[in-house]
């Protein structure tokens, strides 16, 4: 890199090529600062349009759930608690079928030809738009849910997540439709991270006579850890921000419930559903939820970051 | 005795067994519904294609049991995301070209490359929040507040990143052998990037860029309170600054209403938006996986 760089000096050259060499450099400087100031200008204005709102409840506002434009009290803990239940049940939920699939299409076990078109489906399925995924739970999944859930209610209703009667939407379709969409996620990176664990590894453990599963469990999984861990973690950011299969599916109800039964909201939801009608302080406390969500899914991405930087591989 | 053989009773083999149909199971449950998912969309959406539907407005939600076309939204569509591309890939370009072909990977340019990461990761209803903020509470585009404009600014910043990231990656791929022989023959950096290097990267900064058009093309949750919704034809130049419609967000809308005929409605719009994005996406798939085999350089 730095060898071409010194290469090509100007000192030579014609005063207008000279002016042009330098302007293109410029611009291209330029334009990639654009990055670094979109960043830095949507932390800045979310968080600045927040100042009312934040100046008033403080980090109140994190822990009542009250949401009353006409009494002016806000406070989004429902929003909150709901974003972080969807997306973590999710994940919990994903994290196995991803991997079980992932590790199905990085063994033998179906000819090299079905696995690939296996892994490039997968991969197809990340780039349906959310709200088509939120139009077909609203209309196949909800439906076909619907007996499940009642049976869920009548046989473990004593436990608080199932305690309420269903009745249509709720935020454990909610949990379902985020299934859908992080598993091509962690699928496609998890098999990404597998497929580079080196051969020579596979080879040794099956040369000291452990068997496949024992190979996978105790060699290749941890080597590909880190790479999976980011994957997870990806994913779990775009859990975290995911707005329009979730806003429809939902229900977007502000009543807390510890319930899955329930309907629910997270913070995306409630920002799709109420940014076009708010003003007054309702704005102000809107962009407040805003800025906690850019707050956790920056964590998550740069800790995603920070996790492939420390552990990738080392062979 | 018959140590050699293979047993299936060891437990060893049991555990083998018990895990390989795990792992079937696993991959059948991930990928069954999402077959049922994509046939679904298909067969439901490509059963209320009609001609009428790519030419009429569609009509207020009501007891009509005619809803009318898709028309605004269609054009809304390519008009927003053209605006968006137009934002994003010049500067995505630029901005890919100083990190692949200038920076010296120094502080500045590590900051950025985390910041495109991050940016990438920033929920789509922020970059929504965000120019709703800027550009439509404040009515800095000539008074207007609600615009296809700032629906096409709100989706560049989700198109910019992989944009940038595309570029960066394709031209580190180009060889040093390419840029020393146009060194050789008296080229400058300027010239050499724009008639040796973007040329030879063109086919895989195409592809992510085509991608990144086409996912930005499916996204609702930025345009909802930026570009709006419209049911009226967009008649001319001027209609840029008023509310316009796009499929996504017609699916959104629509896909609440309780009435049957708007749900058809909605139902086309996905069948046409799923089909053109995964016929770019294996289009695209398609010619890598043709370039990869051809490569010259």
């Amino acid at each position: 890199m730095e060898e071409k760089l010194t290469l090509f000096k100007n000192r030579k050259r014609f005063g207008i090529e000279k002016n042009i060499d330098i302007i293109f450099k410029n611009t291209a400087l330029v334009f990639s600062s654009f990055v670094a100031i979109i960043l830095l200008g949507i932390i800045l204005v979310v968080f600045f349009q927040s100042f009312e709102s934040f100046s008033r409840y403080g980090l109140k506002f994190l822990v009542t759930s009250e949401w009353n434009p006409v009494k002016d009290e806000y406070g989004a803990f429902t929003a909150i608690y709901g974003t972080l239940v969807t997306s973590f049940l999710s994940l919990l939920i994903t994290i196995p079928l991803g991997v079980g699939t992932a590790i199905f299409i990085t063994e033998d076990f179906v000819p090299k030809v079905f696995r690939e078109i296996i892994g490039s489906f997968v991969e197809l399925l990340a780039a349906i738009p959310s709200v088509v995924l939120g139009l077909w739970a609203i209309f196949v999944m909800e439906p076909f849910f619907r007996a499940f859930f009642v049976f869920l209610h009548n046989f473990f209703g004593w436990i608080p997540l199932f305690s309420t009667e269903p009745t249509g939407r709720n935020s454990l379709l909610a949990i379902l439709i985020l299934v859908v969409m992080l598993l091509p996620i962690v699928t496609s990176i998890a098999r990404d991270s597998l497929n580079q664990v080196p051969k020579k590894l596979r080879n040794a453990a099956y040369g000291i006579g452990a068997s496949r599963w024992k190979t996978i469990f105790s060699v290749i999984l941890p080597a590909a850890l880190s790479g999976i861990m980011a994957g997870v973690l990806l994913a779990l950011g775009r859990a975290m921000g995911e707005t329009m299969a979730v806003t429809m599916i939902i229900g977007n109800s502000n009543a807390f419930s510890w319930s899955l039964l329930s309907p629910g909201y997270t913070i995306s939801s409630m920002l799709a559903n109420q940014f076009g009608e708010a003003d007054g302080s309702q704005v102000s406390s809107l962009f407040y939820a805003a800025f906690v969500l850019m707050i956790l899914s920056l964590v998550v991405n740069i800790f995603a970051q920070w996790l492939v930087k420390k552990f990738s591989l080392k062979y | 005795m018959n140590s050699l053989y293979y047993q299936k009773r060891l437990s060893r083999n049991i555990g083998d067994k018990f895990f390989t149909s795990l792992s079937v199971i696993c991959a059948l449950i991930a990928i069954l519904p999402l077959i049922f998912l994509v046939t679904y969309i298909l067969i439901k959406g490509g059963s209320q294609i009609t001609p009428e539907l790519f030419t009429l407005e569609p009509n207020p939600p009501g007891d009509d049991l005619d809803a009318g076309g898709i028309n605004p939204a269609l054009i809304g569509t390519l008009i927003i995301t053209t605006i968006a591309s137009i934002i994003a890939i010049p500067v995505g370009v630029g901005g890919g070209i100083y990190l692949a072909e200038y920076s010296k990977g120094g502080a500045f340019s590590r900051f950025i490359r985390f910041g495109v990461n991050v940016l990438a990761g920033v929920p789509s209803i922020i970059a929504g929040v965000f120019i709703y903020a800027l550009i439509v509470s404040t009515k800095i585009l000539f008074g207007s507040m609600y615009s296809g404009l700032a629906g096409g600014m709100a989706l560049s910043i989700l198109m910019l990143p992989t944009v940038i990231k595309t570029t960066d990656e394709g031209l580190k791929l180009v060889p040093n052998e390419l840029r020393y022989a146009s060194l050789g023959v008296g080229a400058s950096m300027y010239t050499t990037i724009l008639k040796v290097t973007l040329p030879s990267a063109f086919r895989s900064i195409a592809t992510g860029v085509v991608l990144g058009i086409a996912r930005a093309a499916g996204e609702t949750a930025p345009l909802i309170f930026t570009a709006l919704f419209s049911y009226y034809y967009i008649t001319g130049f001027g209609d840029l600054f008023y509310e316009m419609g796009s499929l996504a967000v017609l699916i959104y809308n629509f896909a609440l209403e309780p009435y049957d005929a708007q749900n058809k409605l909605a139902w086309a719009a996905s069948f046409i938006l799923v089909l053109s994005i995964l016929s770019v996406n294996i289009f695209s798939r398609i010619l890598a996986a043709f370039t990869e085999k051809t490569k010259r350089v």
